[in-house]
């Protein structure tokens, strides 16, 4: 009886020791995981995805506490990215791949506030004091942050058009094989 | 006989003739969950090689040393328990620093393989049959060299599964299963093979 | 002397259908209602119009500027009126629209200039560039490549063999046949003044067997010059593929990723020998070419010399217009072409236009693959088109490269020869573009990323200088106080 108390005892001690010996040996200090996270993502830091930019995110992600299609923005093949990265079997169904939009001023409503030149996490909106803004299309993100500040809704997110040079094959559909 | 052949037949008869997985059915919880993946595949076999052989040897010295002599056999499997735990503890702490990826694929399952039923089959396998330190040893190893063989065969035919066309019905888990029978089957070929 | 060939791998052998179009000389088609020039025909940047709205054009005027190192000019097919500056249906699969300037035609058809004849062999090999290029010439082999950026490689790479494809593989269509039979002696003419502009030892016509007249003219037209040689090929699709000719004249493999002048060759297609004698000798531009309008869906199938720009719809009318309703209409041959929309133009491109009749299609139903491996046999590139399919089907684009898929070059012959009417191609297709896309997106994203740590390292510079400028202040302003306090104690002090 008191054997076994004893032996037990002497055993998680022992054990425990080890144990606290390896942790200080192999610490890691920095997740190094969210740092290639944080790599992959878009970094326009536009809070679509519901933290308050890419590190939070994918600090959130790394954590395992977010899921890999949370960010709008880097759609379907990021989600695949993430996927691979973290080993996990994401179920990439769901993700529809927004479709891609870009912000275009309405030149008729434009007052020249500079509000959405503020709001434009990449700065994107160029343009000043009551003068027309105007959108540089590649470098907007899509993700809308003007239309939420403007005070005359001139900004609107349209698709982009395809044109022949971004026109891509569609996948075949197959009758059930 | 000579002991080089001894250990080589045992070696064998583990990994192939008694395969934990196909044969014992043991250790099913990683066959099926960590099997996605080759790549996953391989490092939970090697982790579970590592974890495996070091308890098995763990466990045997604590049963000679501890166990018999004092004679609490009653307390077996609560010290294998609690052995088999810090080593995957120690495995996991090594792992992290090494290879975080791996680490971050291998996620639940990586603690997971202190249930494995494999680790501690093997271990109370090991006393079951009496067996001496060197054998205990190659028991443990064989088992882990079977199943990381199982781990990779069955990854790789779940790798070529996902491309196939399979009914809707039999998509996923259900064909998995099927192959799974049908690998277990082939195994039992081996059972010919002469151990002796 | 006679070269030796060397074996490609793989390639398919399908129906022909050559005769009805090949016995017939190229006649020319009337003069459309409207033209519509595109002003991106080729591979590179589009060109950027130089006329107006509503300006009188004489034909061979150039009506769109070259833009950036690949790109070609466009020049006016016919003396007219441009009427828009505006997109039209490009001849594409998507069916969507390109700018193209429209011109009506005033008939007179009138030249901008009198031909002047020069002597090529006078010039300097960077003169002839030049004038290609100012020519608009592209590979006119359907890929559409600006031709003076293939031969200005040759100044960068020594060339020893121009290579001239003959070879005319695709079922169907027999434009370079007719050209070689009719216009032997100018394409001769035109292939030695490539030789004189990329200073290429010699040159080798490569021609598929199953056109004996043409070796036979082309044989007789290259006496004048000993480095031009006609050589007989084996009729195999797809031996008009530019690697898989230089495999068979040179027995070299083209690695991925290389060009052929890594190799000291360059490969031009007949028609485009043909347009440089017209563009160096007599200094005219490429503004018309020959089509092969066939198909079984058409009541005359015949070759024609088409100004670009012209309309599908006048050319097949001026054909004979259809016996049936085709199935489909394809730009190119059936095993490469693209499915185009009916009001698109003829571009400079265009090899073939070509209508199929629904039994000719005969396309079955799609069933499931058996991996016979029939299309890893056919592949003449040696990869494994039902493994890449797979792949692609699960949407594991990565497990697709590695089984090859960049180096797949669509040829169509593993869809051709599958059993189970698998659309491989337009799967490898859509890899392929979706591959792009996510490159596109990738690098906007490289963009948008740094764009977005600049804005933020701007902002956190405002709010430094921002808070110095305040602390800069507020240390004024007390320094002020002091001075005043200090001035004050001072006057009462005294």
């Amino acid at each position: 009886m008191y054997a076994a108390i004893v032996v037990l005892t002497a055993m998680g001690l022992s054990l425990g020791f080890v144990l606290g010996l390896a942790a200080r040996l192999f610490r890691v200090e920095a997740d190094p995981v969210a740092e290639k996270i944080e790599a992959l993502m878009p970094g326009s830091q536009c809070g679509q995805c519901g933290y308050p930019g890419c590190k939070p995110a994918a600090e959130a992600l790394a954590r395992g506490e977010a899921s890999v299609t949370l960010c709008p923005p880097g759609g379907r093949a990021l989600a695949e990215e993430l996927a691979q990265l973290l080993g996990v079997q994401a179920d990439l169904s769901g993700v529809k791949d927004a479709v891609p939009m870009l912000a275009r001023v309405d030149e008729d409503l434009c007052i020249g506030c500079l509000k959405c030149l503020r709001a434009c996490p990449t700065d994107a909106v160029i343009g000043a004091a009551k003068q027309i803004h105007c959108v540089l299309p590649e470098a907007c993100s899509g993700c809308g942050k003007c239309v939420d500040v403007c005070p005359t809704e001139c900004m609107q997110m349209l698709p982009i058009e395809p044109t022949v040079r971004t026109w891509r094959w569609p996948k075949p559909v197959l009758a059930a094989a | 006989m000579t002991t080089v052949t001894e250990y080589l037949l045992l070696l064998l008869g583990t990994a192939l003739v008694n395969n934990v997985v196909l044969a014992k059915f043991l250790g099913l919880c990683p066959f099926m969950g960590v099997s996605n993946k080759l790549d996953t595949a391989l490092g939970m076999g090697l982790a579970t090689t590592f974890v495996l052989t070091l308890a098995a040897v763990a466990s045997w010295l604590v049963e000679r040393l501890l166990l018999q002599p004092l004679d609490i056999g009653f307390l077996r499997i609560l010290a294998f328990i609690l052995i088999i735990a810090a080593v995957v503890q120690f495995t996991e702490m090594v792992m992290r620093k090494t290879s975080p990826v791996l680490y971050q694929m291998l996620g639940i399952y990586l603690p997971l393989i202190t249930t494995n039923c494999a680790v501690l089959g093997v271990a109370l396998l090991n006393v079951q049959e009496q067996n001496g330190f060197i054998h205990s040893l190659f028991y443990g190893l064989g088992s882990a060299l079977g199943f990381t063989l199982v781990m990779v065969i069955f990854a790789g035919l779940r790798e070529r599964l996902a491309l196939s066309a399979v009914p809707a019905m039999f998509a996923g888990a259900p064909i998995a299963f099927i192959v799974a029978g049908l690998l277990s089957l082939a195994f039992m070929g081996f059972a010919g093979l002469p151990t002796h | 002397m006679i070269l030796r060939l060397f074996r490609i791998r793989g390639g398919v052998h399908p129906p022909e259908h050559k005769h009805p179009t090949a016995s017939r000389p190229i006649e020319a088609c009337p003069l459309p209602a409207r033209l519509y020039v595109p002003l991106q025909q080729h591979i590179g940047a589009p060109a950027e119009p130089v006329v107006q709205v509503g300006e009188k054009v004489l034909k061979g005027q150039l009506i769109g500027h070259a833009q950036g190192p690949v790109s070609a000019p466009v020049h006016a097919p016919t003396s007219g009126t441009v009427t828009t500056i505006a997109p039209h249906a490009a001849p594409h699969p998507s069916g969507l629209p390109v700018v193209c300037v429209t011109i009506e035609p005033d008939g007179e058809d009138r030249w901008e200039s009198a031909p002047a004849e020069t002597d090529p062999f006078l010039l300097t090999p960077r003169e002839i560039g030049e004038r290609v290029a100012a020519a608009g010439i592209v590979g006119m082999g359907g890929a559409a490549f600006p031709s003076a950026v293939k031969l200005g490689a040759a100044t960068r790479t020594p060339i020893h063999t121009l290579i001239i494809n003959g070879g005319e593989c695709e079922p169907y269509l027999t434009c370079d046949d007719r050209l070689m039979r009719e216009r032997a002696v100018e394409v001769i003419d035109g292939v030695r003044i490539m030789l004189h502009g990329t200073q290429a030892t010699r040159a080798l016509i490569a021609i598929e067997e199953n056109k004996p007249s043409a070796i036979r003219e082309l044989k007789r037209a290259a006496r004048i010059d000993e480095r031009v040689m006609v050589v007989r090929i084996p009729a195999l699709y797809p031996m008009g593929s530019e690697k898989h000719m230089i495999q068979t004249l040179t027995g070299r493999e083209l690695p991925p990723g290389r060009l052929p002048a890594d190799l000291g060759l360059i490969v031009h297609n007949v028609a485009t020998a043909f347009a440089v004698h017209r563009a160096v000798r007599f200094g005219r531009p490429l503004i018309s070419r020959i089509v092969t309008v066939g198909g079984g869906a058409l009541r005359e199938p015949r070759n024609r010399e088409v100004l670009i720009g012209t309309p599908i719809e006048d050319l097949v009318e001026c054909c004979g217009g259809f016996a049936e309703e085709p199935a489909r209409l394809l730009m190119g041959g059936p095993m490469m072409g693209q499915v185009i929309p009916w009001n698109a133009p003829v571009v400079k491109g265009t090899s073939g236009v070509i209508a199929l009749t629904r039994e000719e299609i005969h396309i079955g139903e799609t069933r499931a693959c058996i991996r016979c491996g029939r299309c890893v046999s056919a592949c003449p590139v040696g990869l494994m088109p039902l493994e890449m399919a797979s792949r692609i089907r699960a949407d594991q684009f990565d497990g697709a490269v590695d089984h090859g898929l960049n180096d797949c070059i669509s040829c169509g012959s593993c869809a051709f020869v599958c059993p189970a009417s698998i659309p491989l191609v337009q799967f490898f297709n859509f890899a392929k573009g979706e591959l792009v896309a996510r490159k596109t997106a990738q690098d906007k994203s490289q963009v948008l990323k740094l764009m977005a740590e600049q804005r933020q390292a701007r902002l956190e510079r405002e709010a430094r200088e921002k808070a110095e400028a305040a602390a800069r202040k507020k240390a004024e302003r007390e320094a002020a106080k002091r001075a005043e306090q200090e001035a004050a104690a001072r006057e009462t002090g005294t």
